[in-house]
């Protein structure tokens, strides 16, 4: 089973307490957007085979957001953090860097 | 290619089956072809079957990373229906629905399809409402489906408890020519035809890169070699989006697992397929006595063909309160396969970015019962570059221009 920890109560919680929220780090460009950054905020997804970012809620915790960097091509888990932030975390990017040499890299 | 009969039967027995011939070519790839196929899965073949005896266009190579078949194809529980809610779908689904029917004379090769009917459970008072505005959609669209009674129910499936205790059976939507097929001998057979016409089915072939030259493809790099094509189609179901990032585009399309199950075989009690959207289950019984039983699909992106356990543990608590008598049996084999999901629950079928390539994806959860249509219309529209008739809903730039064609209810449940 999935086991994530919710950076804001500290709480390593089951895949059954846990909602997921999709890809993370997603801009939702203003109102002076053109149609293709609107298509693409809306529906072109990243859905890679490895790296992803993603968000999650605490739904039967403490009910808040929060991120999750995973490898969805071993389920690994490389780390949780908060919600409230435009990238992953430094050291967690260089973690993940370590872990997987040929990760392109954090991408917006 | 020799065809199968009674008559083969006989002779192979008198000759200690040593007469037998394999079923298709394992060729090396040549340098290049006229199409090349990503995926042999039932849905890459199907069109590259349709290329070749719809528009003679036989210089083909299907191209397959693993085994024939060894995707969703051979992964799902072949339930095949037609009871969708918008006229796109009813269209393509009902296309296929009616070529499977003919499609073992067809192939000369058995898939085994059963038109056992298939039952959609109404279990509250919205989803009474839903399926009798399908029903009425159904009746518009020229397929037959008919609200039935929860009597009607019982008496078509006797092992099933109507009282509920939770959610009471209300009635159903119900599709007697709908039904169940053979998911390993549709791939089979669809790749036994296409290497008699000639095609090349190029097995254990990862494709690694997609060549371009001014904005068009000019061939795929595999594992073994490079091949050139002047058409390219895109069939890979839960890889598409690995497919795509080769190409250079993005899709509206995330991966995500979904799981089946089956019991240990036991003596028929139901034949027809029973489907429960509301507590997320179906079933239905396989020709060798186990139950075939699945749910929903997991909510994360997922490639590894494994899913959440939770998920089957949810899936079989919700059906033992509908039939009862499954609760002592044992669970033989599960397991998972990765779905391509959309966000309006309807496949992607047309043209790419890329020029002189197509894709053919989306399916999600519920792409077995459409092979033969899907790959009719994917075949007819590589064939002349533009949107086959059946596909013209169906292509990407829906989701840009807002023309969704929502199936999110009628897909209800996975599959
Ligand atoms: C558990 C489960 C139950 C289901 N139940 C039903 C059901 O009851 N009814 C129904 O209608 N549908 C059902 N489905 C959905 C159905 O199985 C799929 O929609 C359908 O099989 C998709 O077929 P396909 O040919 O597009 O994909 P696949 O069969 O997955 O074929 C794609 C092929 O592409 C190959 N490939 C991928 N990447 C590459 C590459 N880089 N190079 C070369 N080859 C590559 C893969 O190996 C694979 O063989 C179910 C699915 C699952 C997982
Ligand atoms: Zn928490």
């Amino acid at each position: 089973m999935l086991i994530l920890t919710c950076p804001n109560c500290g709480i390593a919680a089951d895949e059954t307490d846990l909602a997921p929220g999709g890809e993370a780090h997603i801009t939702r460009h203003g109102p002076e957007a053109s149609d293709d950054e609107f298509e693409g905020y809306l529906f072109h997804k990243r859905n890679p085979k490895g790296v992803h970012f993603e968000r999650w809620r605490h739904a039967f915790g403490c009910g808040k957001w929060f991120h999750a960097a995973r490898d969805t091509a071993t389920l690994e888990v490389f780390g949780t953090y908060p919600a409230q932030t435009l990238e992953p975390p430094k050291a967690l990017q260089a973690l993940i860097r370590k872990k997987r040499p040929d990760w392109e890299g954090f991408q917006k | 290619m020799r065809r199968y009969s009674a008559f083969a039967i006989a002779r192979e027995a008198a000759r200690f089956h040593t007469g037998w011939e394999r079923a298709w070519r394992s060729p090396m790839p040549k340098k290049a072809y006229d199409v090349i196929i990503i995926g042999a899965g039932g849905h890459g073949l199907a069109t590259a079957y349709y290329l070749g005896k719809n528009h003679g266009i036989r210089n083909v190579a299907v191209i397959e990373k693993g085994w024939l078949g060894g995707g969703n194809t051979g992964r799902n529980t072949t339930i095949i229906r037609s009871n969708y809610l918008q006229d796109e779908s009813a269209a393509i689904y009902e296309k296929a629905r009616s070529l499977y029917e003919t499609l073992s004379q067809e192939l000369n090769y058995n898939v085994m399809f059963s038109p056992r009917g298939v039952m959609m459970l109404a279990q509250t008072e919205h989803e009474i409402r839903g399926y009798k505005r399908t029903e009425h959609a159904n009746r518009l669209q020229g397929i037959e489906t008919r609200f039935i009674s929860p009597a009607e129910v019982k008496k078509l499936v006797p092992i099933i408890e109507l009282a509920g205790p939770r959610y009471p059976v209300l009635g159903a939507l119900w599709q007697p020519r709908g039904g169940t097929g053979r998911h390993d001998a549709v791939a089979w057979g669809y790749a036994r035809a296409c290497s008699d016409m000639g095609m090349d089915i190029i097995q254990q072939c990862e494709v690694t890169g997609i060549d371009q030259k001014d904005g068009k493809v000019t061939g795929v790099r595999t594992t073994k070699g490079d091949i050139a094509c002047k058409k390219l189609g895109i069939v890979v179901a839960g890889n598409s989006g690995v497919l795509a990032d080769m190409a250079g585009f993005r899709l509206p399309i995330e991966s995500v697992a979904l799981q089946a199950l089956v019991s240990e075989p036991i003596k028929p009690c139901i034949d027809v397929v029973v489907m429960a959207n509301t507590v997320h289950g179906y079933m239905s019984q396989s020709d060798k006595g186990e139950m075939v039983i699945g749910g929903g699909a997991d909510g994360f992106n997922n490639y590894t063909q494994r899913g959440s356990f939770h998920h089957v543990e949810e899936t079989v608590r919700a059906l033992i309160e509908t039939f009862p008598i499954i609760s002592r049996l044992k669970m033989l084999r599960q397991w998972g396969g990765i779905v391509d999901m959309t966000g309006d629950r309807s496949p992607i079928i047309g043209k790419t970015p890329l020029g002189n390539t197509f894709i053919n994806c989306g399916w999600g959860t519920g792409g077995f019962k459409s092979i033969p249509g899907s790959g009719w219309a994917m075949a007819a529209t590589m064939a002349s570059g533009q949107p086959d008739a059946l596909a013209a809903g169906f292509g990407l730039d829906r989701f840009r221009e807002g023309r969704f064609i929502d199936e999110s209810v009628a897909a209800g449940v996975a599959h």
